[in-house]
């Protein structure tokens, strides 16, 4: 490595790259060159830095300065005002919502301010392919210090003193988990790390494979040490091809440094890792379909106990852990359980990285302490809800979890606290939605979804939840039936009750609690024939209303269904028997004289 | 990687570079980059105080620039902060820049004759 006066990351994150940031990047190092600065000024591809909508985006450093949505014409400018002359670019500084100044500091906007990373520390920081800038910022210091200083079962009573539980969802304290594997007789022993993240909207774990490969390879190697196991899979998706190309050379770069491999640290321990990409079955990610898939069987579920740790991979005690558990093991060695302990609520330590999506100004990765409230997660931190519309609800925990309305606002996060909300913290996927999205459509959405992944094994959730979707196809329809409420949660009750894994348990969450919240407006729509949310568009009646209409007949001609009539120059008419609902015109008039009723 | 100390070695080492990106540093040097600056060979003096910094293994130092200071006449200006303490080198050429460098970051020794005349 050599040493260079400023730094300027670029973030090559999977949303980054798609809104085209490495031709910003070649534009930045063609300037570079141009202007001389090739051994002054250095460009580092990161991994995600969060504020995904802004992509691509750039952090200068030695300042800090955070540069946001650039083109490759903006390269120029930066290089020759910012790197040459360190004057920054001011019309290419983040503006954030409410703001009436740019702001140029990346820790001066609350989108970063506000967060706490520990999980994420390197991401978005360090380049993902070098290993160097790893152990720069204490890499496998937490493996040394392990295998140096503490003895297996130390690293367990650690693990379990800091109070880190499941981040993967069902939040299963981490220590425990690792003591029972560590206890289970039988050998060898497994580490397996589940990336096989397959929430609609989530994408914490992908983001930490491709911004911080070597944490998860480091805890894994700490897991291996603690629970007497030397081999370890990652589960990873096929669609996360970036995961995996980024997982292949960091696993190669800690073999050439020793760090897996053979006499870690010059102990007689050794340490493995080998990735196995699933098929991108969602099942897959419910670890005992999991583990049979990289057996080479058939991506299936099976009846627990026995629980993995007993008899896991291979029939051999295992222990499964999430990515982002994984993220938080080194900083819990190197810091002590104490001050993980510190950080959160009485009975959830720590952090969670939450994936903001939907309707929300600041899409992106956030990770803040348990314990912070919905409201600064999604209003301070996500900046609020775009064009000034009105929050609806909040949905956790993917097709598992359920929705969150606008009383529990001020709730603060935590896995005990989701789950009296009828809702679960889940893998961390955050949907918001505002007033314009039918929460009966929501979850439908998510039915489709499970319906869709169900691996057919199991009656209840094979059988059942197609009955549940279409009883929700039929009342989106119009043609719910008197009943049908009470027909979904008699289901619901059966097939939470009765399914084989936590996949099928989970099903019917996401209608159960958009029942508690907003049962009216399933009402309004077996009831009156109506969405109140004006989303689904078998109920919605498209009229003109005559005092706007300026009588330009555009609406008739692009009128699919010829369903438009009127004179020019005077208020033309739908007729509702020859409407379609397709929209057309209501998107193509000048004069916001559709409306929808 | 054969002991803890062996990797602490190499962190430490690789830290030098890393540093730059923290926010921590412990000095800043900051070079005047206006027309007035580059017209006056301020490029070369940044040139300058980056191999020095190399060669010293420096880290924790924060290397940047500015506009106009609004001492044209004595550009090129180097400005080394430190906490409060805040000096600045007027005409600067390579050769102070090494020196300020090693004099200065180094051995926390102010070079009084090449700073900012006394305002009477």
């Amino acid at each position: 490595m050599e040493m260079y006066r400023s730094h300027v990351l670029v973030c090559a994150g999977a949303g980054c790259i798609s809104s085209a940031c490495k031709s910003v990047q070649s534009a930045l190092l063609e300037h570079i060159e141009e202007n001389g600065l090739t051994g002054e000024v250095k460009v580092v591809e990161t991994g995600c830095m969060g504020p995904c909508d802004l992509g691509p985006v750039v952090m200068v450093f030695p300042d800090g300065v955070f540069y946001r949505r650039l083109k490759p014409e903006d390269a120029a400018e930066i290089v020759s005002e910012h790197l040459l002359k360190g004057k920054v670019v001011t019309r290419l500084l983040h503006r954030p919502a409410g703001n009436d100044k740019q702001v140029a500091g990346f820790d001066q906007l609350d989108f970063f301010k506000k967060q706490t990373r520990i999980a994420l520390r390197n991401t978005g920081v360090i380049n993902p392919e070098s290993v160097e800038e790893y152990i720069a910022r204490d890499g496998y210091r937490a493996l040394g210090k392990a295998l140096s200083q503490m003895t297996p079962a130390e690293v367990v009573e650690a693990i379990k003193e800091s109070g880190l539980r499941g981040r993967g969802g069902a939040g299963f304290p981490t220590g425990l988990k690792w003591e029972f594997t560590a206890r289970a007789p039988g050998h060898p022993k497994y580490v397996v790390c589940n990336a096989d993240e397959g929430d609609p909207g989530a994408f914490m774990d992908r983001s930490i494979l491709e911004g911080d490969p070597h944490s998860v390879l480091e805890a894994m190697a700490i897991c291996g040490y603690a629970i007497g196991a030397n081999r370890g899979y990652i589960y990873v998706r096929a669609e996360y091809p970036l995961a995996v190309d980024r997982l292949e050379i960091a696993i190669g770069k800690a073999r050439e440094y020793g760090l897996l491999g053979d006499n870690i640290f010059g102990t007689d321990f050794g340490f493995d890792i080998e990735i196995r990409v699933g098929a991108g079955a969602f099942v897959c990610g419910e670890e005992t379909a999991l583990l049979a898939s990289i057996e080479g069987k058939r991506g299936e579920p099976r009846p627990k106990p026995p629980f993995p740790a007993q008899a896991g991979l291979w029939g051999k005690p295992t222990v499964i852990n999430n990515v982002e558990t994984l993220a938080n093991i080194p900083p819990v060695i190197l810091n002590g359980p104490r001050w993980f302990a510190g950080i959160g609520t009485e009975k959830s330590k720590g952090t969670k990285v939450f994936a903001l999506a939907g309707k929300v100004n600041n899409t992106g990765l956030v990770e803040v302490p348990m314990g912070t409230t919905l409201r600064e997660i999604i209003f301070d931190i996500g900046g609020g809800i775009p064009a000034g519309k009105k929050f609806k609800a909040v949905q956790t925990g993917g097709p598992s979890g359920g929705c969150i309305p606008e009383d529990y606002l001020d709730t603060p996060v935590d896995y005990e606290s989701l789950t009296k909300l009828g809702t679960i913290m889940g893998s961390g996927g955050m949907i918001i939605v505002d007033e314009e999205t039918c929460m009966v459509d929501l979850a439908k959405f998510f039915l489709e979804f499970v319906q869709e992944e169900s691996c057919g094994k199991c009656a209840p959730c094979r059988i059942g939840t197609k009955r549940m979707l279409e009883i929700l196809e039929r009342i989106t329809a119009g043609n719910g039936r008197n009943g049908d409420i009470e027909l979904l949660e008699e289901l619901s009750a059966g097939i939470k009750n009765s399914a084989l894994c936590g996949l099928g348990q989970t099903a019917p969450n996401p209608v159960l609690s958009t029942l508690r919240y907003f049962r009216d407006e399933y009402e309004a729509h077996i009831r009156d024939k109506k969405c109140p949310a004006g989303a689904c568009q078998a109920l919605l009646t498209y009229y003109i209303n005559a005092k706007s209409c300026q009588g330009c007949g555009l609406c008739s001609k692009v009128c699919p269904a010829e369903a438009i009539i009127g004179e020019k120059k005077k208020p033309h008419v739908i007729d509702t028997d020859k409407c379609i609902k397709c929209g057309t015109c209501k998107q193509k008039c000048k004069f916001d004289a559709i409306i929808t009723v | 990687m054969k002991s803890l100390a062996e990797l602490d070695k190499l962190r430490e080492k690789l830290r030098q570079e890393m540093n730059v990106r923290e926010k921590d540093h412990d000095v800043t040097v900051t070079v005047s980059m206006g027309t007035c600056g580059i017209a006056a060979g301020a490029r070369e003096i940044v040139k300058a105080l980056l191999e020095e910094m190399k060669e010293q293994g420096l880290s924790r130092v924060a290397l940047t620039q500015t506009s106009c200071a609004g001492l044209c006449q004595h550009e090129p200006l180097v400005e080394v902060n430190r906490g409060n303490e805040k000096i600045t080198y007027i005409n600067v050429d390579r050769d102070k820049a090494r020196e300020i460098v090693k004099k200065h970051l180094v051995a926390g020794q102010v070079i009084k004759e090449w700073t900012t005349p006394e305002r009477s």
